[in-house]
């Protein structure tokens, strides 16, 4: 039996341990804590759940979420990509922006909200900015660290057979060459990016949202509904990982044999 | 036509201690068309850096390589190479590979695969053409290697060791193809190899290096008929002779 086939077979294992949790959880939460404000229980839980549905707010916090994040993850692909591909195929173009990525990627995305906001105003371009620095930075580094170990005899079997210019040599090669690197890069500036929305969303760029809803409650202090809203946060950050998991898999299985990402 | 004409090549590599390493010194070498000419050496002599030239994938210090009187400057479609790492593309299946050089030559992609298929057909792996090169054997890489490079129909064919990492039954089967191969599409193949039994067994013509810096040392020519029977009497006297001629101190000592 394969990795896989016992990792199936033992899936209720898995289910076992949240049940055995959720219960654990509940009788802390009832019998030895007693305080809704320190400790919600499950159930508290589900019953703030239940009240948010129907205050009907939620589904626009997701989406209001989904648009801070959209924005800072398109902008991490569309400037991080190109950049990295720069930097991994170009030796001096590496030489010459590699001291400024190497002092702008240290400062940690948090510190970059009061500029994202004297720049971008109290706006979904704000979030999206600070969502944008936690993402940029692996997604560039894993481009270029992938452009950078395209193997040569690749090239040199590309140019024999008659791709020699390097826009050619980029596409035809390098490019797929280091597709599971960007990649895996990708994968990292998803769950980075995913992590700076609720940081993004506590400077009031917007009414909603789910970073944004978690502190409004926080400060109503119902805790229990800030559970929902830290759940909703880590279902969804689970989803984004596991659709690109399974996009990933079924894109490169077939080529390659280990373990991508 | 497929005449390759080598003359007085030397190439310098600069060292980082200011000195310079010479990995072939005036070597001068006429390759006829349709020739099969295996270059035999031992590790070290020069013989990929040889081959890297014909490509155009590396620049002589001095000296010319004419192909049919057209001087080598760069990577030319009329030259053909398979390597001896395994250099297919992974990305692309068996067939997107033999026909990339076609694709790069911007062919459709109904008549790229037309043509690609004639070439699978050649090295007889129709059925894996869908398969991707982590699939396949070494011996059957090696197979997809020559079928992608004699796709973009080159006058000469360059094969640097590319039987190097196959088991020794196999070897022997990819050699007895490449000869079939060879009789249907009549190109000029240089074949760099460090193996005695390769050599004679394929080759119209031996050219032996010395070790660096690589020059030569020795020609011999392999009169016997194909198919040549490796067990034969005939087939272990001329390889004693070469295994004597590689042997002999001005071809062993640099």
């Amino acid at each position: 039996m394969n990795h896989t086939e016992r990792r199936r077979s033992d899936w209720w294992l898995g289910a076992l341990a949240l049940i055995l949790a959720l219960v654990l959880w509940e009788i802390i939460a009832d019998f030895i804590v007693g305080d809704v404000f320190y400790l919600p229980s499950p159930s508290d839980v589900t019953l703030a759940f239940i009240s948010l549905v129907q205050g009907g707010t939620l589904i626009m916090d997701v989406e209001v979420s989904l648009i801070h994040f959209a924005i800072g993850l398109g902008a991490a692909l569309v400037i991080g990509i190109p950049i990295g591909i720069a930097m991994g195929w170009y030796k001096r173009i590496d030489a010459f922006l590699d001291p400024i990525i190497e002092i702008l990627r240290p400062i940690p995305p948090l510190a970059w909200i009061p500029f994202a906001i004297v720049w971008f105003g109290l706006t979904n371009v704000s979030a999206g900015f600070v969502i944008f620095v936690g993402a940029v930075f692996p997604v560039l580094i894993n481009t270029y660290t992938g452009f950078r170990s395209v193997p040569r005899i690749f090239v040199e079997a590309g140019k024999m057979l008659g791709c020699t210019k390097n826009r050619d040599l980029i596409r035809y090669i390098a490019l797929p060459s280091a597709l599971p690197s960007v990649a895996a890069g990708v994968r990292i500036a998803t769950g980075v990016g995913w992590m700076c929305l609720v940081a993004a969303e506590l400077f009031g760029v917007s009414k909603f949202g789910l970073g944004q809803k978690l502190w409004y409650f926080y400060n109503l202090h119902q805790m229990d509904s800030v559970v929902v809203y830290m759940i909703l946060l880590g279902l969804i950050g689970l989803a984004f990982d596991m659709l690109f998991r399974y996009w990933i898999d079924r894109r490169f299985l077939k080529w390659r044999t280990g373990e991508v990402a | 036509m497929g005449d390759l004409v080598i003359q007085n090549l030397t190439r310098n590599f600069p060292r980082e201690n200011g000195t310079t390493l010479t990995a072939i010194e005036n070597l001068s070498l006429t390759v006829h068309d349709k020739e099969f000419v295996c270059v035999l050496g031992p590790s070290g002599c020069g013989k990929t850096t040889l081959l890297r030239m014909i490509a155009g994938l590396d620049t002589a210090s001095s000296g010319e390589i004419l192909l049919d009187g057209e001087r080598i400057t760069g990577p030319n479609p009329k030259v053909g190479i398979v390597f001896q790492e395994y250099s297919l593309f992974p990305w692309r299946s068996v067939i997107d590979n033999i026909a990339f050089g076609l694709e790069m030559r911007g062919f459709a992609r109904t008549e790229r695969n037309r043509v690609a298929e004639q070439y699978l057909d050649l090295v007889g792996l129709t059925q894996f053409r869908e398969s991707y090169p982590s699939e396949l054997s070494g011996g059957m890489r090696q197979r997809v290697a020559v079928a992608r490079a004699l796709a973009l129909d080159p006058v000469v064919l360059l094969m640097d060791e590319p039987f190097g990492a196959l088991d020794a039954q196999t070897r022997n089967m990819l050699q007895h193809e490449l000869l079939d191969i060879w009789e249907k599409t009549k190109k000029t193949i240089l074949f760099v190899t460090h193996s005695v039994d390769e050599a004679v067994y394929l080759a119209d013509r031996i050219v032996v290096l010395t070790p660096r810096p690589g020059q030569i040392c020795e020609f011999f020519s392999v009169v016997q008929p194909r198919p040549r029977d490796r067990t034969s009497v005939e087939f272990a006297k001329v390889r004693r002779v070469v295994l004597d001629l590689i042997n002999q101190p001005k071809c062993s000592l640099s």
